[in-house]
């Protein structure tokens, strides 16, 4: 079996009074498509930094592909590429100047065949000569991602990668994220759009006041936590409660079921009473509804 | 799938290689404010203080002011730019935030402090070269014992060089570093013995200039030019040796700790 591609035993994080970590224990296999949420505070960017070398952890251990970060740290840190949260760059360069600085920092000389690759695929390669301070936000943040790949790490750790980012560069980054985990990348994700990790994350965990409070794939999260909604509009609204349907502000009255079968049975009640169905649609479980589920409950 | 793995390091020492050239390609980028204008400044030192002293003082029974000055100019110059170059470097990188692209790598502290104090020391030897090279026209300077100019000034630009690292460490704004330089590093390098030897001073500020290490620094790198200086070069070589030594530990331990830098 092979080493997991993180590895994250009790870790702990003090600063001052404060807990920011208290005991993470989480693993990551290799190519998973991982995310980490939680609401502002909760300890992700710390656990992320603690894993990257930026923070040192009160206790505990933390590995990439094996290589324990504070013992082996060389050779941890190049298996690992971070894309960070803050929009931030060295106003001296050019874009390529800085990917092959960024290359050298990683031992790497002459890298300048990945380099055009990656400045292709995120689309910066009219770019590449130009000072950072010339470029738009939405651009800052591929060389960010593109400095993050400059030694093509097996593990890539992106924090809120798209806050900020307009519709068509986040569709483009996540094309290109997923490419990367297809080629057996592994990615972890912190994100506060929801529906990304929803729809990109096999796997999620969760934390709050800096500890694990979920961690399992994300379709058993949404079944286990949300559940599904038909929706009605009907003639006879009155026998709704008695159906155990509830009504909503805009008319709307939803009936909570958990197999489609139960859909069937739920009409057929709705028919035998009268109610007169006006208008009908059926909701999926969402993991916004999952989030907030778990976050009440720890 | 096979097991990805990251591309292979060309050599152990790239990582150091690279940090070294950025930090040279960030001084030389604009080598007009750090290389050029402290040039500037040192000349206008020269023409005032020549103009007005150099008919009337003598150093070392028979050499003129002006000859006198040029040393000490090129030595403070050095100093305070290795000092500027690291200390400025950090204090910007850690406010704009990307210091984390030289934390994120795997270089180690060593090479770390390395990188940043050997392009102090170049910054330091273009803007002293520069001092020098300007003052060829007004002065002719001799060179008595070029191995102690050198070694002075590669251990002076060490010194000042460590200490801007520590600065830029422990400072959190531009105005904490601001204070560093102009209540600290300033008025030891102008009253280090630049502009006179502390012969021509009262015995208690004779004393109160032995307790200062830079008027070592400037003693010991004028006895490279003219043969003769306040105090034994041997004195001053150790003194400085061991501030360096004394400074390279204490930066070094910061960086091994990661104080203010990894938390």
């Amino acid at each position: 079996m092979s080493v997991p591609a993180i590895s994250i035993e009790q870790v702990t994080k003090q600063y001052g009074d404060l807990q920011a970590l208290c005991g993470v224990s989480l693993e990551v296999r290799q190519g998973e498509f991982f995310g980490l949420l939680g609401p502002n505070g909760a300890g992700k960017t710390t656990l992320i930094s603690a894993l990257s070398g930026l923070v040192r952890p009160t206790s505990g251990r933390l590995a990439v592909m094996g290589h324990d970060v504070v013992r082996d740290y060389r050779n941890a840190r190049r298996q690992l590429g971070v894309v960070p949260q803050e929009l931030v760059f060295d106003p001296f360069f050019s874009v390529r100047e800085l990917l092959r600085i960024q290359s050298g920092y990683f031992g790497i000389a002459r890298n300048d065949d990945w380099i055009d690759e990656i400045l292709d695929h995120l689309d910066l390669l009219s770019k590449a000569d130009a000072n950072m301070r010339a470029l738009s936000g939405g651009m800052k943040r591929r060389v960010l991602v593109a400095q993050a790949l400059v030694h093509r790490p097996p593990v890539i750790v992106l924090d809120e990668p798209t806050a900020g980012v307009d519709v068509e560069l986040r569709q483009g980054l996540w094309q290109f994220i997923r490419k990367l985990n297809q080629d057996g990348h592994t990615i972890v994700l912190t994100t506060h759009y929801l529906e990304e990790a929803e729809t990109l994350c096999g796997r999620i965990a969760m934390l709050k006041g800096g500890r694990v409070v979920a961690l399992e794939r994300t379709r058993a999260l949404l079944e286990r936590f949300a559940t599904h909604t038909l929706s009605v509009r009907l003639a006879n609204a009155a026998v709704a409660a008695e159906l155990g349907g509830c009504v909503r502000d805009d008319g709307w009255i939803d009936f909570g079921f958990e197999t489609y079968a139960d859909v069937e049975r739920l009409l057929a009640r709705l028919r035998e009473a009268g109610a007169g169905i006006e208008e009908l649609r059926l909701g999926e479980p969402d993991l916004e509804e999952v989030f907030v589920e778990v976050m009440s409950r720890a | 799938m096979p097991e990805l793995r990251p591309r292979p390091a060309t050599s152990s020492w790239t990582g150091f290689r690279t940090l070294l050239y950025k930090e040279v390609l960030r001084f030389w980028k604009v080598a007009f404010q750090t290389v050029a204008a402290p040039v500037l400044n040192a000349v206008l030192f020269l023409l005032i203080f020549s103009h007005v002293l150099d008919r009337h003082v003598t150093v070392y029974g028979d050499v003129g002011y002006t000859t006198f000055l040029v040393p000490g100019l090129v030595m403070m110059s050095l100093l305070q730019n290795a000092f500027a170059n690291t200390s400025s470097s950090l204090i910007q990188s850690k406010i704009t935030g990307n210091i984390v692209f030289v934390l994120l790598p795997p270089i180690s502290y060593l090479e770390f402090y390395c990188a940043y104090v050997g392009a102090a020391i170049l910054r330091g030897l273009f803007v002293g070269t520069g001092v020098w090279l300007v003052s060829v026209p007004f002065v002719d300077l001799p060179v008595a014992h070029p191995a102690w100019v050198l070694t002075f000034a590669l251990a002076g630009g060490a010194i000042l060089g460590s200490l801007g690292v520590v600065a830029g460490i422990i400072a959190d704004k531009f105005d904490q570093l601001a204070a560093f330089q102009n209540f600290l590093i300033m008025p030891l390098t102008m009253l280090s013995g630049v502009f006179y030897s502390i012969h021509s001073l009262p015995p208690l500020w004779q004393d109160v200039s032995h307790a200062n290490p830079f008027f070592f620094m400037i003693d010991g790198f004028r006895y490279g030019f003219f043969g003769q200086s306040d105090v034994s070069p041997w004195l001053s070589l150790a003194v400085v040796a061991l501030c360096l030594a004394v400074v390279a530990v204490l930066t070094l331990a910061l960086l091994a700790r990661g104080y203010k830098l990894r938390n």
